[in-house]
């Protein structure tokens, strides 16, 4: 065991991988010499040579497009892209390209290619720089998306998700870099999967769902909400395609009641698929109608507002206040009939 | 994969041909007229030199031009060292300084015409000013404080983009409008040298050529797109890429405010006249850090920077006017006393720029309202009005 920061799990993560594996390989931009901007991939080319850390030129679609070649070659690339928001470049190599190209060739051609993208807000950066763009791929099949939230977790799901022969976006919360944790580093990733939900607290009142930047925050919300006697279950769901519905579906015929919150914008989001899930799977244990607690339906803001777009502790407990119809900042809008609303 | 070391590697130079090395971190030595492709005008001893081609281009700049332009760089060398200041002070989330590219951007930015429009990147804050930006404007989107700094259509300068390369596509349609307004107004793009490795920067050529629009492409090749030198993104010199796609090019010492001036001139004038999109490579060099977030110890040589230094853009000007006997102590006293007032008006701008409010966040999603972000907009308000103490500081 030893303690390190997220950021540091995953730059020990990938160094494994690479030293297990000659064909794993690293592309994107200023990945080399200045170890991304991030300094995830820091001490990795001096180490393994600018053939296997690659500095890519300034292009989204060719450093994609060109990882489609090197995996139909063999490699198992590990692309970084260096801001959520500059994905969309190369959107179009992954969802036509990536996750498409095992299904086009009847499992003749594997894409074994993980996407690091550092995602999310609360950083105080300009625009294009904290975005949460995971629903558009995980609307996208052939492609696994996962999102991790701690070091351990970044360590071990690095690695499988180099090892998993399909592609893989990993979405890394990067405002959380700087955490510590404990890493087991002798911990076999092939003992676990990286598909299957954690349960971060144990509960019996409401299901918190979340993943990736706000695990932290569910997890203080669940110790705040424990001082007014609520008891919150705590899910992080790790995989966001494929979902493990299995837990939460069995967290939540145990409490009655579902909150989700995530970063990303309301409409369309993860929060829709999972209540909409959730409900057809559990319509009879509801006690409510599932909640989300989500960023608007706006582009990024600007800094200074961050902090209001982005779900907090008290954001959460307000919405869970809504799950238990308890007094909440929506209690006044009880529809006429006298039953009450499911809230934003 | 080749592993043969024909790749560029870091720090490769580049350049297959000797004659000109593309991704030479090296600017070849002072350029005389006709001796290399480099069209310089002042060399970095601030020597004039005669230029068969772009002499007449210029030759309406006088003395009292040239200590204008020279006023320009100083003006805009203070705002970005008074800016930088601000981000070090916590005044100012982040800053990309423009140090060292003083010359590319007066030189080109002065060129243009009031209806000209230029679409730019993020460290082109010299051009701004050479559109007549209200100073704070600079610092708005820097501060956090909103999207962006102007409204385009009061300086026409798009809102900066961060997007690599993105803004080419619009200054060539924006161009090809211009066209179809029979107008003879000109679009222009600034972009580094990292950008011409996307996408965006070659389809833009493709439409710039095919539809001859008045675009001209303005590279400023400041050596390094971040941790990555020029040499990743090109093998040859940029502006040989862009006689491919059948539009004329020149590489200029981006460091020669004069022959700056003169290269943009000439396209500008190709462009009204209906020669269609010139590309211009500015050869430069940025001095300071890609942002005030970067670290350039960690991959760059100091050596280089040292050369650079002796290269200076306003240092060869200032050598030039003093053998002109332009750089009495009146005139550098009034351009001191400009680049004082000019940095006080931008502290002032930045400190008492207003606090957004968080409803704020709502406003300009859409043109029309909308009945489900109006929704969101009456709950999120209902929640802050929830917060009986303090409410004006809102969640945590
Ligand atoms: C599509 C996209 N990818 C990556 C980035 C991150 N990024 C911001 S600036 C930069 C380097 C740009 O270099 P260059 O085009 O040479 O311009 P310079 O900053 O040197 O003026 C990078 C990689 C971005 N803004 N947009």
């Amino acid at each position: 065991m030893s303690t390190m920061t997220f950021g540091r799990a995953i730059t020990a993560g990938l160094r494994r991988a690479m030293d297990d594996d000659p064909k794993v390989i690293l592309m994107g931009e200023d990945i080399g010499k200045l170890g991304g901007v991030f300094r995830i991939t820091d001490g990795l080319q001096k180490d393994f040579g600018p053939h296997r850390v690659m500095d890519s030129p300034l292009a989204e679609a060719g450093i994609m497009g060109t990882a489609v070649g090197m995996a139909y070659r063999g490699y198992r690339p590990v692309v970084e892209i260096q801001f959520d928001g500059f994905i969309y470049p190369a959107f179009d190599q992954i969802v036509c390209q990536v996750a498409k190209l095992h299904y086009r060739t009847q499992g003749a051609v594997k894409m074994p290619i993980t996407i690091r993208v550092p995602f999310g807000g609360g950083i105080g950066s300009p625009e294009h720089h904290s975005e949460s763009p995971e629903a558009y791929f995980t609307h996208t099949s052939g492609l696994r998306v996962v999102s991790v939230s701690n070091p351990q977790d970044a360590y071990t799901m690095i690695q499988q998700a180099i090892a998993s022969d399909d592609p893989v976006l990993y979405f890394e919360p990067k405002r959380r870099y700087h955490v510590k944790g404990e890493v087991d580093e002798g911990v076999d990733p092939a003992s676990s999967d990286m598909g299957a939900a954690r349960v971060v607290a144990r509960g019996t009142d409401v299901t918190l769902v979340t993943y990736g930047p706000l695990v932290p925050t569910a997890r203080d919300a669940a110790v705040a909400a424990s001082d007014d006697g609520i008891s919150i279950e705590v899910i992080d769901l790790r995989s966001l395609a494929p979902i493990d519905f299995a837990t939460v579906e069995a967290s939540v015929r145990k409490t009655g009641r579902l909150v989700v919150t995530h970063e990303a914008a309301q409409s369309g989001g993860l929060g829709a698929e999972i209540a909409a899930s959730i409900t057809e799977r559990c319509f009879d244990y509801l006690e409510h109608a599932p909640v989300r607690v989500t960023g608007f339906d706006i582009p990024y803001p600007y800094s200074k507002l961050e902090f209001h777009h982005l779900p907090d502790l008290d954001r959460i407990l307000d919405g869970v206040d809504r799950a238990l119809r308890r007094p909440n900042s929506l209690s006044g809008l009880d529809r006429p009939d006298g039953s009450q609303g499911a809230g934003q | 994969m080749a592993q043969d070391g024909t790749r560029p590697g870091p720090g490769s130079t580049g350049g297959i041909d000797d004659a000109a090395p593309a991704g030479g971190t090296v600017l070849p030595g002072p350029a005389h007229a006709g001796a290399d492709d480099l069209v310089q005008l002042i060399d970095h001893l601030g020597v004039r030199h005669a230029h068969a081609r772009y002499d007449a281009l210029v030759a309406d700049v006088d003395g009292a031009a040239l200590q204008k332009l020279y006023e320009d760089m100083v003006v805009v060398r203070r705002i970005d060292a008074e800016a930088t200041a601000l981000q070090r002070q916590g005044e100012l989330a982040l800053w990309p300084p423009l140090l060292g590219q003083e010359a590319a951007q007066i030189g080109s930015g002065r060129a243009l015409r009031a209806d000209d429009f230029v679409f730019s990147s993020y460290r082109e804050n010299a051009v701004a000013y050479c559109r007549g930006v209200d100073l704070a404007d600079i610092l708005r989107v820097w501060r956090g404080n909103a999207s962006s700094g102007w409204d385009p259509y009061t300086i026409n300068m798009a809102t900066p983009q961060v997007i690599i390369g993105a803004q080419t596509l619009h200054a060539t349609g924006y161009a090809m409008g211009i066209v179809n307004d029979g107008a003879d107004s000109v679009a222009v793009a600034y972009f580094g040298d990292g950008a011409t490795s996307q996408g965006d920067v070659n389809e833009a050529m493709v439409f710039a050529a095919s539809y001859q629009a008045p675009v001209i492409f303005f590279c400023q090749n400041n050596h390094w797109a971040i941790s990555e030198p020029v040499g990743l993104q090109a093998h040859v010199p940029i502006a040989r890429r862009a006689p491919g796609f059948g539009i004329p090019s020149v590489r200029v010492d981006g460091n020669d405010v004069l022959a700056c001036l003169a290269v943009t001139r000439e396209a500008l004038a190709r462009a009204r006249s209906g020669g269609g999109p010139t590309f211009v490579e500015a050869v430069t060099y940025r001095m300071g850090p890609h942002t005030t977030a970067d670290d350039p110890t960690r991959y760059r040589d100091a050596n280089e920077l040292e050369d650079w230094a002796a290269r200076d853009p306003l240092a060869r000007l200032a050598t030039l006017l003093d053998s002109l006997g332009l750089l009495e102590a009146g005139y550098t006293d009034s351009v001191k006393a400009k680049a004082d007032a000019v940095a006080a008006e931008l502290r002032e701008g930045c400190l008492s720029m207003p606090e957004p409010a968080p409803s704020d966040v709502f406003r300009h999603v859409y043109s029309t309202p909308n009945s489900w972000l109006d929704r969101q907009q009456d709950h999120y308000e209902r929640y802050l009005a929830s917060f009986a103490q303090a409410p004006q500081e809102g969640p945590r």
